[in-house]
């Protein structure tokens, strides 16, 4: 992938990004900017919507247009700028807690609706903006200031649970390969329909893993199916390695599809809209 | 007046079927009729079985409440008539099945015992019929031409003419059975020339007024007594070239809402308070971000699940006060069907003049009662557009926050020029966060200028009134109301007048900002002021008093259902008797 640096420079706002030295949130605001000017789209076709963390302040970051919503709400807000223009390219950013924690319910309908965006997980293990509480993909013996003594529950694996929701495009990368991180952004963008990229972002503050995760990644082997779902979510929730590369490709209509499809159906049935002969004919 | 002016209720079991159906039927030939209707309506919150109810009040005159108590009274099973009785004219009409014999009828009542189960079930096979039946029946006695139901049974079912004929064979039946009887009340339709007019329940014309202000997102989750709006918008709004959601929760819904008047599309939401509830982040973000949204909130009797089926106007402190910080916002009323259709419009309007969340209080009652109204032209309204910046007189850069007079600056759309990010954190003009001490301080303020300029809207668009004052300029007694309680208030003021007692009322339709110095000049001209409200804190009367400093006399009820017109004009009575010994 060619990527120019004066193109990667357009995206890239005056604004100073306010994350701690380290943070893995640079590698992925990087990789963002190389995919972006990769794929040459103009910073006003693109909105990137975030929620509450770390990961809220990205959009600020960039010369694209950005929403920055509410902790949790990054599906909603994405999904009613796709409703009004669908040619928009939508960026969706939230942190683990953001999206499996508050923003749970709406991240599973997100996937099981297919909207073709694309959704940069920033997973780092725990809250981090709040300075190091516990999260859904915290660690059950990671000791946080909100879990001194470990925790009550197990993690969970946005990646399978992404695919189980309906998500047609699953990949995991590590921010410290910022290079590798914008190629598969540019195949989430690309692909039509949700596309997940967990993005292993570790917290230099209050729980570094860069460390583990360089023993851990590997990269998927020649020869993987991404096709295969089940083996897909296996491959997912490996308990020995986190496989990185593109996990699981599916095909299904997007949200942005059925809109004129669905349009198309009320008209055959009921014809186009005419609101003063519907008015009319409420006449007594 | 016994001629064309008479309230009819029709109650029965929801398992005895097409209870409502038979008010509405009886509502639009009475319309067809020439004369004018106002129906109201209660349900079971059950999914099957319980009693159901539905009131048609009809008069040759404009009527604006739904009828104190039934003059005809048609009950379907033994325990509707238990269920009505107390709200039964003492010298009225009862029309039963003859399958129950109606215990402690008043000796003043006349009462038609006709066996409608028998007629529908045994003699014409056809169970489902029994309401027909009871219409025609309901023609033979009050003179109303079966014709008029004939033309509606074909118009209603056309297509499908095996349905029509048993329909059309069950009502003649229905009227021979009732011919034989001896009339012996006063009631009577006298067929008036027709008018020109609608008929449309309250969430019907709140889906026309959202579709012709430009409405092209609609985003909610099924609740009562909304989800007949979502229903709505599923099915029409797509023909519009829209895109209508339905979403996992109203978190969701108002998310979607946002997201998509973000990217330059007008969008509303439809609710009731739970759901609304659920919102109240979301409005103190659309505040902040200066995101324009229509969001209604038809009210039901709450806390909590409460009634869900029964009406009230106990959410008013969550529509102005709901959301973290200070949040500004425009709370509008709606108190007719034809208001419902027209206060849609201008919510629009003002959200996007303004770019700010506009809140329309309905209630249940509103919601799902029918109305006669006047034919709506769609020409002749004003639809404002937001004030889009397209790349042009900004020669020192573009601010999506720019400090205005009015406090409204252009919004770029994404996909066009002046890319900025939507915050939620207190930001600077350009809409970068910073929280300086006083640039909280100004931002603050730009925000609420806003309001002011929504209080200017009906100088500018002089077709909306956000308040409406009736009678003289001084008076012993003055009522403040909202809502849909208007209805019986204006009837109410109308009786005391015709008793020679000096009242006026104010209508408020714009909730929030307050008209404040109308309201206390209007408070001020009164001996005494009444606010009638159906919640039990008082709650516009608190923003009254906080607002203007003054004091009103507050009355509440929550039991479900809309005020009487009686109970408004014995408040009316007891407070002329205070004013005038205080002279």
């Amino acid at each position: 992938m060619a990527v120019d640096a004066k193109v990667r420079e357009k995206y890239k706002s005056e604004v100073k990004p306010i994350w701690c030295p380290g943070c893995g949130d640079f590698g992925v605001l990087t990789a963002t900017f190389m995919a972006l000017g990769a794929l040459n789209l103009p910073p006003e076709q693109v909105v990137i919507v975030s929620g509450i963390g770390c990961s809220g302040r990205f959009p600020g970051f960039t010369t694209c247009y950005g929403f920055h919503s509410l902790h949790g709400r990054t599906m909603p807000v994405a999904l009613g700028v796709k409703a009004a223009n669908p040619d928009l390219t939508v960026i969706a950013v939230g942190g683990d807690g953001d999206t499996l924690a508050i923003g749970g319910n709406h991240f599973m309908h997100a996937c099981r609706r297919n909207i073709n965006l694309t959704y940069l997980l920033l997973d780092n293990n725990l809250y981090a903006l709040t300075k190091g509480q516990a999260s859904p993909t915290s660690f059950p013996t990671q000791v946080t200031d909100s879990t001194p003594f470990g925790s009550y529950e197990a993690d969970v694996e946005p990646c399978a649970l992404a695919i189980l929701f309906g998500a047609t495009f699953v990949a995991r990368e590590f921010s410290a390969r910022a290079k590798k991180t914008a190629e598969i952004i540019v195949q989430a963008i690309e692909h039509p329909g949700f596309s997940l990229v967990h993005i292993l972002s570790p917290c230099v503050t209050f729980f570094d893993t860069y460390d583990l995760y360089k023993q851990k990644i590997a990269e998927l082997p020649e020869g993987y199916d991404p096709t295969d779902l089940y083996g897909a979510v296996r491959t997912a929730t490996d308990p020995e390695r986190k496989w990185v590369g593109v996990l699981y490709r599916g095909h299904r209509p997007t949200f942005e599809e059925m809109i004129p499809k669905i349009r198309q159906k009320a008209e055959e049935k009921l014809g186009p809209g005419d609101l003063q002969a519907m008015l009319d004919r409420r006449r007594v | 007046m016994p001629v064309n002016e008479f309230t009819i209720r029709v109650g029965g079991d929801t398992l005895e079927g097409g209870i409502i159906r038979t008010g509405e039927f009886l509502a639009h030939a009475l319309a067809r009729c020439g004369l004018e209707i106002f129906t109201f309506r209660t349900y079971p919150a059950e999914i099957k079985g319980g009693q159901a109810m539905i009131q048609v009040r009809t008069a040759e005159y404009p009527v604006y409440s739904h009828g104190d108590e039934a003059d005809i009274l048609i009950c379907f099973d033994e325990e509707s008539w238990e269920v009505h009785r107390d709200e039964f004219r003492y010298d009225g009409v009862l029309i039963h099945d003859s399958k129950f014999e109606p215990k402690g009828v008043p000796g003043t009542a006349t009462v038609y015992g006709i066996p409608f189960s028998e007629i529908a079930k045994i003699r014409l096979r056809n169970p489902m019929a029994k309401n027909m039946t009871i219409l025609g029946s309901f023609s033979a006695l009050f003179g109303l031409p079966p014709s008029v139901f004939e033309g509606l049974i074909e118009s209603y079912w056309a297509g499908r003419p095996h349905i029509v004929q048993s329909n059309l064979t069950a009502l003649k039946a229905g009227y021979e059975e009732a011919k034989k009887l001896e009339k012996k009340d006063p009631f009577w339709v006298e067929p008036r020339p027709m008018r020109d007019r609608l008929i449309l329940s309250g969430n019907e014309a709140i889906c026309y007024g959202a579709v012709a202000a430009g409405c092209k997102v609609f985003a909610g989750y099924p609740i009562t007594p909304s989800s007949d709006i979502l229903e709505w918008m599923m099915t029409h709004l797509p023909r519009f070239g829209g895109t209508p959601l339905q979403v996992e929760d109203e978190i969701s819904a108002i998310g979607a809402v946002l997201g998509a008047s973000f990217a330059g599309a007008k969008a509303m939401t439809a609710t009731s308070g739970p759901g609304f509830s659920l919102m109240t982040e979301f409005i103190s973000h659309a505040a902040m971000a200066e995101i324009p949204c229509v969001i209604l909130n038809n009210q039901r009797a709450g806390p909590s699940t409460g009634m869900p089926t029964k009406t009230e106007q106990s959410d008013l402190y969550q529509a102005v006060y709901g959301g973290h910080g200070d949040v500004p916002r425009i709370v509008l009323a709606p108190s007719t069907v034809q208001g419902c259709f027209y206060v849609t419009v201008h919510a629009f309007n003002l959200a996007e003049r303004c770019q700010l969340p506009v809140i329309i209080l309905g209630d249940q009652a509103l919601a799902h009662r029918t109305e006669t109204i006047l034919p709506i032209d769609l020409n002749s309204l004003i639809i404002i557009n937001r004030d889009v910046y397209r790349g042009d007189g900004a020669e020192d850069g573009y601010r999506r926050y720019r400090l205005t007079e009015t406090g409204v600056s252009p919004m770029a759309i994404p996909g066009g020029p002046g890319a900025y990010s939507a915050e939620g954190l207190e930001h600077n003009e350009e809409g970068h966060p910073n929280w300086d001490q006083e640039n909280h301080m100004t931002m603050t303020q730009k925000r609420f200028r806003k309001l002011e300029l929504a209080l200017r809207y009906e100088e500018d668009y002089p077709g909306f009134q956000g308040y409406r004052w009736y009678g003289p300029e001084r008076a012993d007694v003055g009522v403040i109301v909202w809502g849909s309680t208007a209805g019986a208030v204006r009837e109410a003021t109308y009786l005391a007048e015709k008793e020679g007692l000096s009242v006026a009322a104010l209508h408020m339709s714009t909730l929030y900002p307050l008209h404040r110095e109308v309201v206390r000049r209007f408070i001020l001209s009164m001996g005494r002021v009444l606010l009638p409200e159906l919640n039990y804190t008082g709650q516009f009367a608190h923003l009254v008093r906080g607002e203007t400093g003054l004091d009103v006399v507050s009355y509440n009820r929550v039991t479900g259902v809309p005020f009487k017109v009686r109970e408004i004009l014995d408040a009316i009575r007891d407070l002329a008797r205070e004013a005038v010994a205080a002279r």
